[in-house]
């Protein structure tokens, strides 16, 4: 198995806006193997294989398969040379037979019409040979998604490719469905079909693959084999942070707990289990961080608490009252904010102005009118006061939200939710994508709601930011927690990256703290 | 039956009649939606095609001419609003408001610098496309009656709907053009050009507004006049809708639109106010969209319920 089937070189990727996706990344796969690429969100691995099928472009390096250079024009050639790619969302057509959705694009002919019955047969035998057993005549609508994935690898396949790429492909599927994928994954190797196996689950990366890489902020970490190294290394490798920002913050003085959180459990509308059994208690004068690799359930606690879903069982209390089931409006009523993962979608009107934004959530408040009527008075004093104390860089209160940078867009929902002062403020991913100085103020103001004895939820992606800003911290992996830790200063990161990869939990996490 | 009673012979016949613009309308529309493009010109192109088909027959001085002529500028402006709306991002919905309102003004502009009236081409001597007699139907008794002696593109729209059954369901292009307007990036996954089927979704649509329109003017009756298109081009779009895409649903659907039309004329010629009778058309398309929209929400409700 010495037959080196890809080799990407050097390969540098720049978006347009400035991020560096990927840095002198090098990877190379040999023939038959399994090979996992692994890292957190963002940190490149789908860039990098978006790269090699060739539906991204890169501003540096080369790729060399199976001998041959790879020239740089879109995945038709990707896909005549023998590279295959099964996408984390699936490319079929709902309304198409799944024969149709396999053959589309190469479909075998008699005279004018499609040949249906050879179709047909393709897909059969095929699905024989590699133990992919579809309908072939089911439509896509029709089928679970665990057979839309079989689907995806027929069609792949059927274009004979000898490399696979597949996006996370568990992340969808139950663990029945994970397990009978795995077979098929083996089943291919014995084909001597080479597989690229992108995850972030190390559990299952150690149970299929033959060698890993490991990919942070854009850099290969390197490659190692599967055999002979533990998950407490790889896991070492994935999780790590660059410190760049540090906050400074007096001890926590933790006082009577302000929301409690009861045997939370919430299915999506996919049917899934996203919050399993979810226990804590959040207490004044706290900064509860809630840390785990993204798709755990974190944006689905934090939905849950402030009403965005629907059907979630147990209870949220805030003042022991019961908020689960009640509406946003009420939610907001008795003194909890939010600020949205999502700002451009949730977080404000992008097309509305600077000012309109900021009193979105209180138009209905007599502070904001006189008599029946808006007062244009009342509303351009506070938001010329939010908009100097919150610092947002703005032409004036008219300006578009839209038009601002996201700094400063993310800064109009902080000074919004901020200044409806809260008891309970829940932060979901306060400071992502944005810059440096905004990210520094808004970690100041959430420190000074904190030494004003608000209780305040942080749900951040950014290990950094759970890290420095948090009193406490919360674990979550596949819908549970999985841990507390009471003093945020007594944990590593690498002590964290354990529990947030699944490869430990603690047992006495039964009914809060 | 008394003098002022009911023919339903004469209904039945007309109500094909009536049918053939607006199946020509509703099959644009479903070619256009199965593309994945917006159907909301049908209507400006279906007005400008009707007369093209008068202006051509009067220029080539044949009902065939007029007929390709008519087609030749429902394809040439199919594409042009394809290629605002696709290649320039144009909104699709204001660039169809905006080819409809044009239509309407230009139209009338163009009849008058050619005949001075702006009402309609009655004075330019235009052939008309020939009624059919089918060799062995017309001599049974009722049917005969019913079906035969329809104009020719009135046949042809009804073998269209057969022959798009085909192209859609039964050929390589058509699967194509389904996926392309269902999902392009399934379509772009595996290779294939979306602008390609989306033009070739425009080409063909484009002609059917075209046949439809020049329909109007040459065969419907023997000249254009102003808003002649009246709407057709707007309950094609609900009949699609109605009929779920599906070539013999949307046939159906626009059956019950032209019973609906067919009615409303016969009913103007017994007496009834003239103005109400028009509304029945329209009344009937709101009415059965709105139905058809309830019971599509039921099942929707239904279906997430026992997800």
């Amino acid at each position: 198995m010495a037959n080196e089937i890809l080799r990407m070189k050097d390969i540098t990727k720049i978006y347009p806006n400035g991020v560096m996706a990927n840095k002198n990344v090098s990877f190379t796969v040999e023939e038959g193997e399994i090979h996992a690429l692994m890292g957190e969100n963002g940190a490149g691995k789908s860039t990098l294989m978006k790269i090699l099928f060739g539906i991204e472009s890169y501003d540096e390096g080369e790729i060399f398969f199976d001998g041959k250079k790879l020239d740089h024009a879109g995945s038709a050639e990707a896909i005549k040379s023998g590279i295959g790619m099964v996408h984390q969302h699936f490319m079929l057509v709902d309304s198409l037979r799944v024969y149709e959705n396999i053959i589309l694009g190469m479909e075998p002919t008699r005279g004018p019409m499609i040949d249906a019955e050879t179709a047909i047969g393709q897909v059969r035998e095929l699905g024989e040979k590699y133990n992919l057993r579809v309908n072939p005549l089911a439509r896509v609508e029709d089928i679970s998604v665990g057979l839309k994935q079989k689907v995806e690898l027929l069609k792949v396949l059927m274009r004979g490719a000898r490399l696979l790429i597949l996006d996370e492909p568990t992340a969808v599927l139950t663990p029945q469905e994970t397990e009978e994928l795995f077979e098929q994954l083996l089943l291919l190797r014995k084909n001597n079909h080479t597989i690229i196996f992108i995850s972030h689950k190390i559990r299952e990366v150690m149970q299929i693959c033959d060698k890993v890489t490991i990919m942070r902020a854009g850099r290969s970490e390197g490659t190692i084999g599967v055999e002979g190294t533990t998950a407490e290394d790889i896991s070492r490798l994935m999780v790590g942070r660059d410190v760049i920002l540090k906050q400074d913050k007096k001890p926590a003085e933790f006082g009577a707990p302000k929301l409690r959180v009861r045997n939370l459990n919430y299915i999506n509308r996919f049917g899934k289990a996203m919050l399993k059994n979810v226990n804590f208690d959040l207490r004044s004068g706290q900064i509860m961080g809630v840390a785990g690799v993204e798709g755990n359930g974190q944006n689905d606690l934090a939905e849950t608490i402030f009403g965005l879903t629907r059907g979630a069982t147990g209870e949220v209390l805030a003042d022991g009252k019961n908020i689960l089931g009640k509406s946003i409006r009420e939610i907001r009523d008795l003194g909890i904010s939010y600020i949205p993962e999502d700002r451009i979608t949730l977080g404000v009107a992008s097309d509305g102005s600077v000012w309109q934004n900021l009193i979105a959530d209180r138009v209905d408040q007599p502070e904001m009118k006189s008599g029946a009527f808006l007062s244009s008075k009342k509303i351009e004093a506070l938001s010329d006061e939010l908009i100097r104390e919150f610092n947002i860089r703005c032409k004036s209160r008219n300006q578009s939200v839209g038009m601002l940078s996201g700094g400063n867009m993310q800064k109009v929902v902080v000074a919004r939710e901020f200044s409806a002062d809260p008891e309970i403020l829940i932060a979901n991913q306060p400071t992502r994508g944005i810059d440096v100085g905004a990210n520094e103020f808004i970690w100041k103001k959430i420190v000074e709601k904190r030494d004003a004895g608000k209780a305040i939820l942080l749900v951040s992606a950014d290990l950094n930011e759970v890290l420095e800003l948090s009193d406490s911290i919360l674990v979550m992996c596949e819908g549970e927690l999985v841990a507390y830790f009471e003093d945020a200063k007594k944990v590593t990161e690498e002590e964290l990256g354990l529990y947030m990869l699944g490869l430990k939990k603690q047992e006495a996490l039964g009914h809060g703290q | 039956m008394d003098s002022i009673g009911f023919d339903l012979v004469a209904f039945a016949f007309s109500t094909i009649r009536v049918m053939t613009p607006l199946l020509f309308a509703s099959m644009a529309c479903m070619i256009f939606t199965k593309g994945g493009i917006d159907s909301i010109a049908t209507e400006g192109i279906m007005l400008m095609c009707a007369l093209a088909g008068a202006v051509g027959a009067w220029m080539f001085k044949s009902a065939f001419g007029g007929l390709m002529f008519g087609m030749c500028i429902g394809v040439f402006l199919s594409f042009t609003f394809g290629y605002v709306t696709l290649t320039l991002k144009a909104n699709p919905v204001l660039a169809g408001i905006a080819l409809n309102i044009l239509a309407g003004g230009l139209t009338i502009f163009i009849i008058y610098y050619l005949t001075g009236e702006k009402g309609s081409t009655q004075s330019l001597a235009t052939p008309v496309l020939p009624s059919l007699d089918i060799p062995v139907l017309k001599d049974m008794p009722t049917l005969g009656r019913i079906i035969s002696g329809h104009n020719v593109l009135t046949y042809v729209s009804l073998i269209m709907v057969a022959a798009l059954h085909f192209f859609l369901y039964k050929t390589r292009s058509g699967l194509r053009m389904r996926t392309v307007g269902e999902n392009p990036h399934a379509a772009e996954s595996v290779g294939l050009s979306v602008m390609k089927y989306k033009y070739l979704s425009l080409f063909i649509a484009g002609s059917l507004a075209g046949l439809g329109g020049a329909f109007m003017s040459l065969g419907y009756v023997s000249f254009f006049s102003k808003n002649m298109i009246a709407g057709r081009g707007f309950i094609g779009m609900a009949a699609e809708s109605m009929g779920q895409g599906v070539p013999g649903g949307v046939l159906l659907a626009t059956l019950l639109f032209s019973v609906a039309d067919a009615l409303s004329v016969r009913l103007q010629l017994m007496s009834m106010p003239p103005e109400l009778m028009q509304l029945l058309p329209y009344l009937v398309t709101i009415v059965a969209i709105a139905v058809y929209s309830y019971h599509r929400e039921k099942k929707k409700e239904r279906r997430q319920q026992t997800d």
